[in-house]
């Protein structure tokens, strides 16, 4: 068997523009500690998926990226996240901003009970814009940039609600990139979905980091190896590997990863 | 929206199909420097050998990335059968390295004076590559089928020339050394339809789902 060509595991950074770097960043959760000292970097418009079994900290992190753990009053932050070179933890920076830059798509499709237009135009008013022609505009972007404008042009006003759960989730999407983030963060954003609504979602992804760094948790191992470039395994809270996505998944450095990868724990 | 992994699967059947012309190219060079005693392009098949190969470890990479995608049914039988298309080229190459070897001995020395009709031989066989590979492009199971039967026709011309070689080694001893340069060089050519009977078998298993091979000797 040939060895295969992708990059040796050295560094847990990336090969292209490090956008995100998470520097020794601990997490806990009153007394139990959830993550343990994780540092990364993270690349600029590519996929790096988190994976590990079920409280091995992946969805944690993420969090971390946008700060929505600050919402859980036992949470307690020890290191940093730099996002450009920023502290995204300092105490100057204006969380609502930071949301802004780095949007978050969730599990659950959950659209506002609101018309459609309304649910991609809605971050857009929050943050003042308010010119008809403008939103008419970024409404209609958003949604083909979600591969979602085809089935829905022709009933905007209609309640989301309406949508099947793939559409929901793509519209989501369209939400949260029509306030144009840099950083899209996907918390297993396919795993309620079908075969083929989860294609889609996949090939949107795909399509998106043309535009977007996408930074993605799954659960579902082939996903990750369709949509990923980068894959950081984590184990109890550790981060247990970093590469490229093709050496996780055909040739990791550690067992654990091994292991995992080939479903014999988790 | 565009579909990534049809994308990764027309790269691996580009590449394949690159590779196909390369292994070609190399059969019908090797013959035409044995036919024509062509020295200089004998030791160019054998130089251009190793970029058949690295084609092969390449082919090998990117099905085995796209493996991990989980492809299923057609699309993960289109997987298995390009690395086993690749490796049987890849055979064909050496096959065609061999016959070049051979070509660049015999062109060394004076010509065996008898007529055998290994030009007809080659040409049968590099017929069936490329009908094979053509089937393979065009997904053809039915035209794969008919590649198979073939391979018995090269068999007995190989069969055929090694006796008129055998005959002429017995009558004209002072040729033995070039006779058995011409045997091995039959040999090989009918390796590379044995190859191509077996690329036309992993078309059926492509298009038909259904593992025919060594089903059909008698």
């Amino acid at each position: 068997m040939p060895k295969l060509n992708v990059p040796e595991s050295k560094t847990n950074s990336p090969g292209g523009a490090a956008l995100i770097h998470i520097e020794a960043l601990s997490l806990y959760y009153g007394a139990s500690k959830a993550l343990k000292n994780i540092s990364l970097t993270l690349g600029e418009k590519v996929v790096t998926a988190f994976i590990g079994p079920s409280g091995c900290g992946k969805s944690t992190l993420l969090r971390c990226l946008n700060r929505m753990n600050d919402l859980i009053d036992s949470v307690r932050i020890e290191g940093g996240v730099k996002i450009g070179g920023h502290n995204i933890y300092s105490s100057d920076v204006d969380v609502i901003e930071l949301r802004k830059r780095v949007g978050m798509v969730f599990q659950k499709s959950n659209p506002f009970p609101k018309s459609i237009y309304e649910n991609v135009a809605y971050g857009l008013r929050l943050h003042g814009s308010q010119s008809k022609s403008e939103l008419d505009g970024v409404v209609e972007q958003s949604l083909r940039s979600a591969a979602l404008w085809d089935e829905v042009k022709d009933r905007l006003h209609s309640s989301a609600l309406g949508l099947s759960g793939g559409q929901q989730q793509r519209l989501c999407i369209a939400r949260a990139i029509a306030i144009k983030p840099e950083i899209i963060l996907m918390d297993e954003p396919a795993s309620a979905l079908d075969p083929l609504a989860t294609a889609r979602i996949e090939e949107l992804i795909l399509e998106l980091k043309k535009d977007f760094t996408i930074v993605i948790v799954t659960h579902n191992m082939q996903q990750a190896a369709r949509i990923s470039d980068y894959t950081a395994f984590f184990y109890i809270g550790e981060l247990i590997e970093f590469d490229t996505t093709a050496k996780i998944f055909t040739n990791p450095a550690k067992k654990q990863t091994e292991d995992y990868v080939t479903g014999r724990f988790g | 929206m565009e579909n990534h992994f049809e994308m990764g699967l027309d790269a691996l059947r580009q590449k394949i199909l690159l590779m196909a012309s390369r292994a070609e190219t190399a059969v019908n060079q090797s013959v035409q420097a044995l036919v024509q005693r062509d020295y200089d392009l004998a030791v160019r098949v054998r130089e251009d050998d190793n970029i058949i190969d690295q084609f092969e470890v390449e082919i090998d990479e990117m099905a085995i990335v796209l493996l991990t995608k989980a492809p299923l049914a057609s699309n993960l039988r289109l997987i298995t059968v390009a690395m086993k298309v690749s490796q049987n080229l890849e055979r064909i190459g050496d096959e065609a390295t061999k016959i070049a070897k051979r070509a660049r001995d015999l062109a060394q020395e004076p010509p065996v004076k008898m007529n055998f009709d290994v030009t007809r031989m080659a040409a049968m066989s590099l017929a069936m590559v490329k009908d094979a590979l053509d089937s393979f492009v065009h997904r053809d199971s039915a035209a794969a089928r008919a590649i198979i039967p073939r391979d018995r026709e090269v068999d007995a011309l190989n069969k055929e020339i090694h006796q008129q070689l055998a005959q002429h080694m017995t009558e004209n001893p002072d040729t033995i050394g070039r006779c058995l340069h011409w045997i091995v060089a039959a040999k090989s050519l009918e390796r590379i339809a044995d190859h191509a009977k077996n690329i036309a078998e992993e078309v059926v298993f492509l298009c038909e789902a259904q593992d025919i091979r060594h089903t059909l000797k008698n």
